[in-house]
């Protein structure tokens, strides 16, 4: 799973996820475990391979 | 196959306790397509034919490009109507070392509590599909349990003749292992994996009499080839896919295409709402949502993607938007309008929803 870009995203009901580039795709990740997206991006960021933007 | 074997056979799936839903897999006959054919490569590492069978290129795969597809090329007079076929056409140069790819679907875990896996009661397994490939010779094909302890059980097939259709069964012993239980609950279970290429760092340790603990060596052992994967051209096809409880490998059992389709939506959707309008009058500056078109209660909160229809277009009035995962049950359209009161409107070119809650 490739994943090229990763933003926080926060909605004025204080709802939150992450957008993400994920092997090409343009994915709104929730913040999930259960969800392989998120896992994924967990892993690489706790690998030092990946940092999430914060939120505008 | 003579009546009295059918009828042997049926005696054995019954003392394993199924004689109907013995498909452990989902769209096992490969009718349902949500996605289309997809492209893998180095910079896109996963990618789905028919629904729940994912192609996975780890360990710095680089020169490979292959897609995945359904196909119509099925095995004559077998009553299939599809097959999930994947085509090389740009090949791998060599495999090295950490370098592997393996198809896959992942069975969720509540589903396989009748395993009575990591107990002395833990039932046997047995895997059947028809394969076909430009590439002969000898394929690894495993289980690998990631609940719990991690743990593997790796056999393998042949492919004796060259762009035929072949059958095999392999059955896998029951894990009695201490650590060997599946939890009861929506994650992965048993993840079915077809080795097309595996590197050394992945191959060594046989796990080919039953049930082991992971270790990367043991992750592909068995696997002859890579020719798959390092040819142009070459091709790789499979249909009638069946895991069950027991040791015999029963007829395939059909499944209506409602059915597989009502399945697969649990792990992915791709909800064509074309020719649909949203607009709404709201005070400015305010953020609105709502509700994306969803079938049921998917496995867990998908991530959403979305694709604006030709026609289709979002209000200029809106300064913030976009699709969000909300929960298991519903995701969501929102917009912040900024100055303008009306803030979403999808055109007559629709908008397509993609909601993606797979293992």
């Amino acid at each position: 799973m490739v994943i090229s870009a990763a933003k926080h995203v926060v909605l004025g009901n204080g709802d939150r996820h992450i957008q993400a580039t994920i092997d090409g795709e343009e994915l709104a990740v929730p913040l999930d475990p259960e969800n392989r997206h998120y896992a994924e991006i967990m892993r690489q960021v706790e690998a030092g391979e990946l940092t999430i933007q914060e939120a505008d | 196959m003579s009546k009295a074997r059918e009828l042997a056979e049926l005696g054995a799936v019954y003392d394993s306790g199924a004689l109907s839903n013995r498909n452990l897999l989902i769209n096992g006959a490969m009718q349902v397509n949500q996605r289309g054919t997809q492209t893998v490569n180095a910079s896109a590492t996963t990618g789905y034919g028919p629904d729940r069978f994912r192609l996975n290129a780890g360990g710095g795969i680089d020169n490979f490009v292959g897609t995945i597809a359904q196909d119509s090329d099925v095995p004559s007079g077998s009553g299939f109507s599809n097959s999930l076929k994947i085509t090389t056409t740009t090949a791998e140069n060599a495999i090295s070392a950490g370098e592997y790819i393996y198809l896959h679907q992942t069975i969720e875990a509540q589903n396989l509590q009748q395993l009575a896996y990591g107990t002395s009661s833990a039932k046997k397994v047995t895997l059947s599909f028809w394969v076909k490939s430009t590439i002969t010779g000898t394929f690894a094909v495993g289980l690998y349990k990631p609940d719990s302890t991690s743990q593997i059980h790796n056999k393998t097939y042949t492919i004796n003749s060259a762009s035929t259709w072949e059958y095999k069964t392999i059955t896998y012993e029951a894990n009695t292992l201490s650590g060997g239980a599946i939890a009861n609950d929506n994650g992965a279970g048993i993840e079915v994996a077809w080795h097309l290429a595996v590197g050394s760092t992945y191959k060594g340790t046989d796990t080919s009499s039953g049930w082991a603990n992971y270790a990367a060596a043991t992750w592909g052992t068995g696997q002859g080839t890579d020719a798959v994967i390092t040819t142009t051209n070459a091709t790789f096809q499979i249909t009638g896919v069946q895991l069950e409880l027991g040791t015999e490998a029963t007829p395939f059992e059909h499944r209506s295409f409602g059915q597989e389709l009502a399945l697969c939506q649990r792990y992915y959707q791709d909800n064509d709402a074309s020719t649909m309008g949203i607009g709404s009058a709201y005070a400015a500056n305010a953020w609105n949502y709502k509700r994306v078109i969803q079938f049921g209660i998917m496995r867990a909160t998908p991530s959403v993607a979305y694709d604006n229809g030709t026609a289709g277009t979002w209000q200029s009035g809106s300064s913030d938007y976009g699709v969000g995962p909300k929960t298991s049950a519903f995701s969501h359209l929102y917009s912040k309008s900024s100055g303008a009161i009306l803030d979403i409107y999808i055109g007559t070119g629709g908008i397509q929803f993609r909601l993606d809650a797979e293992l």
